[in-house]
């Protein structure tokens, strides 16, 4: 994932002012900052859920959202969009699954209906990644029966899904009652460790960010402003906006 | 007074209705369901071009719903069956309309096209607000699994709203029930047409449209309870605890349990 001097505005305020970042295949970044940093917002124009307006962002080599055309960018067609839309993995705040269908029917609705994978092979994956993020008992269950952490843990499943080329995650734990986000961090930490999924996090989880990031990166007022491996990050930060957001946090 | 009444005749019509009585009951109801489907896939249509990116497209149900709830009723009714005929100079509407397999007399169908467009426009805000009572994260949930517009609306937005839709479309097709006695004046023997001609040969109203009054009451109670068990069908993966069996009649009959107030 490649992303160049992304800029986006709300009306006449600029809440991205142009932030690139680089993340490799395999890679987890967590991107770290106080609210209304831009934090969320950038990862949404990772996958063309909010238009930007300049620069640019790649996938695996794939402009995302755009067509170049005579050296300008114009938005590229729906089906286009849904396209490369597949290739990214998106888990969101309040998990956002589809109250109207069971775990497994929720895991296995992008594969049928968009991959056109067949149903008895989608389920069987379906099956395998549920088991995967420890329901291998909640097939059948609708998720207004699940728990938060259950609920949270089944996205992360039907992202996966479709087996993308990188996971955003956006505060998936900030939603949560305290004694489940445990449970979500160890099912990432599994897709960091023994997957090699490459992962982008926004997060206040700290101690996830000090123990499974590859490189922490800290955005404010729409900028990234630092960033670093975990050790150099905690232990030495640079930038005295840094210091003080880590010292009220940690 | 109540003496005036003569009771054998009202029993007569509720417990013993004859075969004219029983085509005028049946008639109501093809015809009000007819128009209430009719009403439904015009509603969806229309909401669906009210959310379209194509402008004329949106304007274009914006007229549809300002003249067809602007306008009374019985004038669309008399305009389809009459005023269309006069206006583009040829039959419209013929006396019979034939589909081939059944027939269908002229004025009914006229009665279910105009109850049916009529419908249409109080249908599509109704969807419009279902639509938009859906949580938007699930539209981004969608998208953000690739799905296009149109493919997440029709698996994952459209059954969702569906729950928000069905209480308030429960109330128009129990309007609708009562409203299409307005098709008796293009000359439809329906329920009210049946009582109406029944009363101006016999001089005996009270009898008569006590009788009518009866049987839509019948009408709309069924409704109710069919209505109930549909919501109850589709609130079940939302909410663990099911109503029994007793909570549904209760849902059904009591005015409070009404979630949405109709039309006068």
């Amino acid at each position: 994932m490649r992303a160049e001097g992304v800029v986006k505005r709300f009306g006449r305020l600029e809440v991205l002012k142009g932030v690139s970042l680089d993340v490799n295949p395999g890679e987890v970044v967590c991107i770290i900052g106080p609210s209304g940093s831009g934090k969320t917002t950038f990862i949404r124009c990772i996958n063309h859920l909010e238009k930007i307006d300049s620069g640019r962002v790649e996938v695996n080599g794939h402009l995302i959202g755009y067509r170049e055309r005579n050296g300008k960018l114009v938005e590229d067609s729906e089906r286009n969009i849904a396209r490369q839309r597949a290739e990214i993995g998106m888990v969101f705040q309040r998990f956002n699954l589809f109250p109207h269908k069971t775990a497994l029917e929720n895991v296995i609705e992008a594969p049928v209906h968009v991959r056109g994978t067949a149903k008895d092979e989608a389920i069987a994956t379906g099956r395998a990644l549920l088991e995967r993020v420890g329901l291998g008992d909640k097939f059948d269950t609708y998720p207004g029966k699940l728990s938060g952490g259950q609920q949270q843990r089944v996205a992360i499943a039907r992202a996966l899904a479709m087996n993308p080329a990188v996971m955003l995650f956006d505060e998936p734990t900030s939603a949560l009652d305290p004694e489940v986000i445990g449970e979500v961090l160890d099912v990432m930490k599994t897709l960091a460790f023994d997957m090699g999924t490459t992962m982008i996090v926004v997060t206040h989880e700290m101690g996830f960010a000090r123990e499974v990031a590859d490189r922490v990166v800290m955005m404010d007022d729409g900028a990234i402003i630092e960033e670093g491996s975990p050790k150099h990050f905690f232990d030495s930060p640079t930038h005295e906006r840094t210091k003080r957001f880590l010292s009220k946090i940690l | 007074m109540l003496a005036a009444v003569d009771w054998h005749i009202l029993w007569a019509r509720i417990f013993h209705p004859d075969h004219v009585f029983v085509l005028a009951l049946w008639r109501t109801i093809y015809i009000s369901v007819c128009a209430q489907t009719l009403g439904v896939v015009l509603g969806l249509v229309a909401a669906l071009m009210r959310l379209s990116r194509v402008a004329p497209l949106r304007w274009l149900s914006g007229l549809y719903v300002l003249v067809f709830r602007g306008t009374p009723v019985i004038v669309q009714i008399f305009f389809v069956y009459f005023g269309a005929n006069l206006l583009f100079g040829f039959t419209l509407i013929p006396r019979t309309v034939n589909f081939g397999v059944f027939q269908m007399d002229g004025a009914a169908f006229a009665g279910i096209v105009a109850l049916g467009v009529n419908e249409g426009g109080y249908m599509r805000e109704i969807i419009r607000a279902g639509i938009d009572a859906v949580d938007k994260g699930q539209m981004e949930a969608a998208k953000s699994l690739g799905m296009p517009y149109r493919l997440a609306m029709r698996r994952i937005v459209l059954p969702q709203a569906t729950r928000f839709i069905i209480p308030p479309l429960g109330n128009e097709f129990n309007n609708m029930m009562k409203t299409s006695s307005l098709v008796f004046f293009i000359g439809v023997t329906e329920l009210f047409g049946d009582a109406e001609i029944r009363y101006s040969t016999t001089f005996k109203p009270v009898e008569y449209f006590l009788a009518v009054a009866f049987w839509y009451l019948v009408l709309t109670s069924v409704w109710s309870l069919i209505q109930a068990q549909i919501e109850r069908k589709l609130a079940v993966s939302e909410r663990g605890d099911e109503l029994s069996f007793r909570e549904r009649v209760a849902a059904a009959w009591l005015p409070s349990a009404m979630r949405i107030k109709g039309t006068p």
